[in-house]
């Protein structure tokens, strides 16, 4: 039989690193831009992650501290498995608090908190080309990203207004980078699109899949794309968190019972924990802290 | 509730040792062996190592019993086994026509250079279930002779000495022109370089190499039942070892590695001509690891499919769309995708029903002046 398997730091080689990290620095110098790069098999299947695990791989050091989410919470079974694979590959220090990592993974959400320069959000991209669902090949979409041909998404947003009085589109809501290239801001709710523009940290996201990095480096204008008499707005809602009194937050729907009993709690669970330490409460969370775990 | 706060950690931990335990199964039972696998799943560990991209046997049959016999989980194990492995370079191409012959058939000759040879196969067997199989009885020693000295000639060599089929490399025969000489181009290499469409055909053909033997089968069925037509003939398939060389820069020769098995296709396809090129054959050509007959077959049939545009055909089924084939034909993303719909969602099913809420809301109030309009 074959040698016993061994790995290497962060467990991709170094020469998958550096091809990685040439990506990654493309991607930075065209904003939104999505730069192929030659993908790898993960040890964990396509569409859990493997785009963004590939970037953290390439960009994580000793001293790094990781923060993996996601849809917002650092115990979702897939967040927890990342944060164990690097715990276990990279020896690093792990967190759950947004304002220690220096690299958060994410999936679906953008931490609450706002992120800081040297910071970095790595977003997990299922598939990276916001005109896919308008135009399935891509000889065709790279050309009309080249043209700068992005009629057919403005089309489809107005045949939205037309149908439904609004644009139907609440997750991955397409933005403009620099006034330039049209990018798929990953399956993150609409609340969170304005958070990614003049953002201090540095945003890449990792499509291992369809084997694409692109970026938006800090400070940069991210827009997203709208008219004039329907202007973009993000999601509300009518009650604040039940366990922390947040408002203006993105809230999960708790179902509570079967008779449509329902509760909504901060889907950032870092935020709603840091918030009620310091005394926040909502109408469910009861005094102590402990009792809400 | 798997999203169970501070709960995954341990949920995860305990899924994990239940896995290994139904792995397992009953203590009382004989745990099976890597070679047990190796020597009589023989069929399983050479689709894993094909699709998994990595000829090795007991590594391929260590995936097969992790992946408690799930063979696409097994060819994913391999392959992020496989990726983590350094490239000390790339071998020789492998001589297919020098092959140690273990079947070779040709559908197109009844009687040939090198003979028919039929080999370890399914064709002509009764499927009766075999209750003598499960009573673990005695086999007979098989018949064998001597391997033939002499070398048996690819069916393909022998059109082409008539100028029947196109050449070895693909490109049609013009009159008068020479055999295009491929030896100096640079192969390309989908693992180590992202796809670009479109493709030429060493990347396509890796691709399909690698490609799913059911998604292959389906596609290659589709081809037969009209959807782009080809026409093809089983000009030749055989099975058997061959050597696997590699060119030291140090030592100015080529060393051999050892020998693989593989499974050669070589469909041969009618093309009537045009204004250009007078009437030939054409090739769809099938190269996969072990004993893999079907999806050699299926593979050299999406081969020919897929040459559509080189050969000025019409483009008009799935078979032929390059983009539609290459980009589902592989296992582990298809099966990575599908599957991370298991993952939570509920950020985004959130905002979708907001959404619907407030659609239906405006609906109803559209509604009711009607009704009182009615009324």
């Amino acid at each position: 039989m074959s040698p016993t398997p061994t790995y290497n730091f962060a467990y991709l080689d170094e020469q998958t690193k550096r091809m990685i990290r040439r990506a990654i620095l493309k991607a930075i110098a065209i904003p939104g831009y999505q730069a192929p790069f030659a993908s790898r098999e993960m040890p964990m299947p396509y569409g859990w992650g493997t785009g963004g695990v590939q970037i953290t791989a390439s960009i994580i050091g000793p001293d790094d501290v990781l923060k993996v989410i996601d849809q917002g919470a650092d115990d979702t079974t897939n967040a927890v498995s990342i944060r164990a694979f690097f715990a276990k590959v990279a020896n690093v220090a792990t967190t759950t608090r947004t304002a220690d990592a220096t690299i958060i993974q994410t999936r679906h959400r953008i931490p609450e908190r706002k992120l800081a320069e040297g910071q970095i959000l790595v977003y997990q991209v299922p598939i990276p080309e916001p005109l896919r669902f308008l135009e399935p090949r891509e000889t065709e979409t790279r050309k009309m990203h080249a043209l700068e041909e992005y009629g057919l998404m403005h089309v489809k947003l107005y045949e939205d207004i037309a149908k439904h009085g609004e644009i139907a589109t609440t997750y991955a809501y397409p933005v403009k980078v620099e006034g330039r290239y049209v990018m798929d801001p990953s399956p993150t709710p609409k609340f969170d699109n304005p958070k990614m523009h003049m953002s201090e940290a540095l945003q890449l996201f990792g499509a291992g899949r369809e084997k694409r990095i692109y970026a938006v480096p800090p400070y940069t204008e991210v827009v997203s794309l709208d008219f004039e008499d329907h202007p973009f707005e993000i999601q509300t809602f009518t009650d604040p968190c039940a366990m922390c009194g947040a408002e203006g937050v993105y809230l999960d729907e708790v179902v509570l019972d079967d008779k449509g009993g329902h509760m909504y709690v901060c889907s950032d669970t870092d935020h709603c924990e840091e918030r009620r330490l310091s005394g926040h409460r909502g109408v469910l969370s009861g005094d102590p802290l402990e009792a809400a775990e | 509730m798997y999203v169970a706060v501070k709960g995954g950690e341990a949920a995860i931990a305990n899924a994990h040792a239940l896995l290994a335990d139904r792995r397992r199964g009953d203590r009382a039972v004989p745990a099976l062996r890597i070679d047990q696998i190796v020597q009589q799943l023989g069929l399983a560990v050479d689709r894993t190592m094909g699709e998994g991209s990595l000829y090795d046997q007991e590594l391929a049959a260590l995936a097969i019993m992790q992946a408690r016999g799930d063979l696409i989980e097994a060819i994913f194990l391999v392959r992020a086994y496989r990726t983590t492995l350094p490239r000390f370079g790339y071998s020789r191409p492998i001589e297919t026509e020098k092959m140690l012959i273990e079947r070779r058939i040709s559908a197109t000759y009844k009687d040939l250079p090198g003979g028919q040879l039929l080999g370890p196969t399914f064709d002509y067997t009764h499927r009766l279930l075999d209750p003598a199989i499960a009573e673990g009885g005695e086999v007979a020693a098989p018949v064998t002779r001597e391997a033939d000295a002499a070398h048996t000639p690819r069916v393909t060599d022998l059109l082409a000495h008539e100028g029947l089929i196109e050449a070895d490399s693909g490109g049609l025969r013009h009159n008068d022109e020479p055999k295009m000489n491929d030896s100096e181009r640079e192969v390309g290499d989908l693992t180590r370089e992202p796809l670009q469409f479109p493709l030429d055909r060493d990347l396509r053909l890796q691709a399909l190499a690698r490609g799913d033997e059911g998604f292959l089968l389906a596609l290659g069925y589709s081809t037969q039942r009209g959807y782009a037509r080809s026409h093809p003939f089983a000009g030749e398939i055989r099975i058997g070892e061959v050597e696997v060389e590699l060119d030291v820069p140090e030592l100015g020769f080529a060393v051999s590695l050892g020998r693989i098995k593989v499974t050669e296709c070589q469909m041969v396809n009618q093309f009537k001509g045009s204004a250009k090129v007078p009437p030939q054959f054409t090739r769809g050509y099938g190269l996969v690891f072990g004993q893999a007959e079907r999806k050699a077959m299926a593979m050299a049939l999406c081969d020919r499919a897929l040459r559509a545009r080189e050969l000025g055909e019409d483009i008009t089924a799935a078979a032929q769309d390059e983009e539609f084939v290459i980009s589902h034909a592989d296992n582990v993303q298809a099966t990575g995708f599908v599957e991370h719909l298991k993952l939570p969602h509920y950020v985004d099913f959130q905002a979708e029903l907001g959404l619907v809420r407030r659609l239906r809301d405006e609906f109803e109030a559209a509604q009711e002046p009607r009704q009182e309009a009615a009324e």
